[in-house]
């Protein structure tokens, strides 16, 4: 049996296989990611067969197949921020964190993503973390703001 | 206000006057730009502020304070123009609040230390449109976002807003709309460059009564943002051209495909269609024509190939976004196997004023074969970063210096990759060159979506290549093999070389597969993988040379063929790169001179960015 959540998640979408990507993003959105368990209710709920489901949620980079961290850092690695350090910041990030990107920190607070561009190109390097974009990134700021996060520190991480 | 549906034709003239009697009572209105850009320099706090003090000052009714979309100069952000009078006040924190209020709104003084000051002259400049950046540029669809509030239909109809489309709707039958788009000589602005007019008037003529027009927000080239700008600061202008589009191919039914990336441009068109449907502007009859039209929102997957059509197509279908074989166009076979028009952001943005000022007012802009102005994205080691939109046929010099101002650090400017990962990057020396279609496609680089990251010589063009085929193979879908298996190829050819493993075959190879990828890849993201590789190869021949003769990286950053070292002589033993090491490499006690550890040291380059003396150099 699905659970509660998921149906009321669904809603709009069943027995609509053209709404599958929409579905995912909803459930990625609620939970984080997307389990084996969410995958086999979409594909009862808008009558896609579950290897379609799993085909789509793994070609799509917006979907993860993992559980991830409490704070998503997410560093951009388009050219403009790339000729401007931006493998620097992810370097900084991955050791800081202690784990690749897409894996979660063995505390479960920090996911680090790399995005190929977040389009805000003339403020590169640029960081986002959770929903906030953070400009002109160096490993120093990014220390800084991976501190905040770690001590609860939301208002001093938005000043990073 | 009216804010009932509009019935008819006559409703709309009446309502835009009354919203403008009602702006003419203001004595002022503070535009914050609340894009992306600016949002990230914190102006939300801004806006809060402000709106705080003029309710102190009991201002609140006669001074509007307009949050818009990006004003394209963002590296000056928080930026605030005042209006009427325009003063520009740029990097504006929540503390200069009170001062702005009291002084320049109560008191009509100018605060000295807001305005911009130019660098070359270095005095202060009173209002935007005076500075250079904007000065030198041609803005017609960015200037609309300093007008408006994303967020309101009303802010939109008050400068003119869907009077393109009730003259569509009620004086020109749908060939005559094609016709003027044709004649307007527009082109994709998305990347192919082609023919606006010649897709409409082929979905036109496609049989079949369920046709659909789309936009293409999935705006996926690293270092291009103007789409992104374009739906969040101005998302009625992208509906109206949508349905003027669709009025003429004969659809009655729209999709915008968006990042998902892109939250505040899905948020922002979400609420523009909501309220063109509240206000008839969307739905069944509208204006009381025979013409009806609705729109749905996609948010896309994150899949570059997705900005192909066919694979974009396969995305909204909710499948796997892989291309197919175009043998038949998706203007006869697109989305559903239905005639369907795709054209991005920017182009159904030129649309409205196409149709306002007529097809000649746009074909006298631009350069032959290159009409209009085209958004670009000037972003890298420059000192104006931002958007800047310019007339097609300016010269990349007049943008990169003119605009852009030059190198930043007195460092020397070396190359500009326009185009993306499809596009290639042009040396100095091709400076001169117009940013038209054909005049960079020619050079073997293509104007694209617009983006342009200029590099100075601190940038490796070995480096650069292999940064755009990692991208690549990160986003080729895997359907075909020519794209699939070639850019790995490239890739592993390309990292040999940058880790001093290259041979003298190395770049003939390269070369090779570069040209059999083009001609039998299945999409435009594989036909043009090879770009980046062979226009570097075209121009920057002799890095290559280096790395594989030599061994040596010219600009010091491929790592593998560099050493980082600290130089004793300036290291004053403060300890920031020992702790900043995440590697541990660094020894050295306190008063004691630094040490790097070459067994240990990753080339990660931390130590060197946090290093204040610049002690620390590479080798």
């Amino acid at each position: 049996m699905p659970s509660p959540t998921i149906t009321t998640l669904l809603e709009g979408h069943r027995s609509q296989p053209h709404q599958l990507i929409e579905a995912l993003q909803d459930v990625q959105k609620h939970y984080g990611y997307i389990s084996e368990d969410s995958m086999r209710s979409i594909s009862d709920e808008l009558g896609v067969s579950l290897m379609e489901v799993y085909s789509v949620a793994s070609f799509y980079k917006a979907f993860s197949l993992q559980p991830r961290g409490k704070n998503i850092i997410a560093v951009c690695t388009g050219t403009a921020c790339h000729v401007r350090g931006a493998k620097m910041v992810l370097n900084q990030a991955i050791s800081q964190i202690g784990a690749e990107p897409g894996e979660i920190s063995k505390d479960g607070l920090f996911t680090i993503e790399h995005v190929n561009c977040l389009g805000a190109c003339a403020l590169g390097p640029v960081v986002t973390e959770n929903e906030s974009v953070h400009h002109h990134m160096d490993p120093g700021k990014l220390r800084k703001l991976i501190k905040s996060l770690k001590k609860g520190d939301k208002e001093g991480a938005s000043h990073v | 206000m009216s804010k009932s549906k509009l019935k008819t034709i006559k409703d709309l003239a009446p309502l835009r006057n009354s919203l403008i009697k009602e702006r003419e009572k203001l004595r002022a209105t503070i535009v914050i730009c609340g894009g992306t850009g600016c949002q990230a320099s914190r102006s939300l706090a801004v806006i809060d502020e402000v709106k705080k003090q003029l309710a102190k000052h009991k201002l609140k009714k006669s001074v509007n304070v307009r949050t818009t979309g990006c004003h394209g100069f963002c590296e000056q952000g928080p930026v605030m123009v005042i209006e009427p009078d325009e003063i520009f006040y740029c990097h504006v924190s929540p503390d200069d609040a009170a001062e702005i209020v009291t002084k320049t709104i109560r008191d009509g003084e100018i605060i000295e230390r807001l305005l911009y000051t130019d660098p070359v002259s270095g005095k202060t400049i009173k209002t935007e449109s005076e500075i250079p950046f904007y000065l030198a540029q041609d803005r017609y669809l960015l200037a609309q976002n300093r007008q408006v509030n994303p967020c309101s239909i009303e802010d939109y109809i008050a400068i003119g807003g869907y009077s393109a489309l009730a003259k569509t709707l009620f004086e020109l039958p749908p060939e005559s709309v094609v016709k003027e788009i044709v004649n307007s000589e527009l082109r994709g602005r998305g990347g192919g460059g082609f023919p606006t007019g010649r897709k409409w008037a082929e979905c036109r003529e496609a049989p079949g009564d369920e046709k659909y027009v789309i936009c293409n927000a999935d705006e996926g080239d690293p270092g291009a943002y103007m789409d992104r700008c374009v739906l969040e600061g101005n998302p009625h202008l992208v509906l109206e051209g949508m349905m003027i589009g669709a009025w003429a191919v004969g659809a009655r039914k729209g999709y915008v495909y968006v990042r998902n990336e892109y939250p505040l441009a899905v948020k922002h068109i979400q609420l523009a269609v909501e309220q063109a449907r509240k206000l008839g502007i969307l739905g069944e009859n509208i204006f009381g024509s025979p013409f009806s039209f609705d729109v749905d929102i996609a948010r896309g997957g994150g899949a570059f190939v997705c900005g192909e059509s066919t694979a974009l197509m396969a995305s909204l279908e909710g499948k796997v976004g892989e291309p197919r074989p175009k043998d038949v166009h998706t203007v006869v076979d697109g989305l559903w196997h239905k005639p369907t028009t795709l054209n991005n952001v920017e182009t159904w943005a030129n649309v409205p004023s196409i149709i306002k000022n007529g097809a000649s007012w746009f074909a006298s802009k631009g350069a032959k074969g290159s009409k209009g102005t085209k958004i670009l994205a000037l972003t890298g080691h420059i000192k104006n970063t931002g958007l800047v939109e310019v007339e097609m046929g300016k010269s990349i010099n007049d943008v990169v210096f003119g605009i852009g101002g030059g190198a930043t650090n007195g460092k020397a400017i070396k190359a500009v990759q326009t185009g993306g990962p499809s596009g290639g990057c042009l040396p100095v020396e091709k400076f001169d060159l117009p940013v038209d279609f054909d005049a960079l496609a020619d050079a073997g680089s293509m104007v694209g979506s617009g983006g342009m990251v200029v590099m100075d010589e601190s940038t490796c063009m070995v480096d650069v290549a292999k940064y755009f085929l990692t991208f690549l193979q990160d986003e080729s879908c895997g359907k075909c093999v020519p794209c699939r298996l070639g850019i790995d190829r490239m890739l592993e050819i390309v990292t040999e070389i940058s880790e001093g493993r290259g041979t003298s075959d190395h770049i003939e190879l390269l070369e090779d597969l570069g040209d059999t990828m083009s001609t039998t890849s299945l999409c435009g993201l594989g036909k043009t993988a090879a770009n980046p590789v062979l226009s570097t190869l075209r121009y920057f021949r002799d890095e290559y040379e280096t790395h594989i003769n030599e061994k040596k990286c010219p600009a010091g950053v491929c790592q593998a063929l560099i050493t980082y070292i600290i130089d004793e002589e300036k290291c004053t033993c403060c300890g920031l790169c020992k702790r900043a090491c995440p590697h541990n490499a660094i020894a050295g006690k306190k008063k004691q001179v630094h040490s790097i550890d070459v067994d240990l040291c990753q080339k990660c380059g931390i130590c060197m960015s946090e290093c204040k003396f610049d002690a620390i150099q590479i080798q």
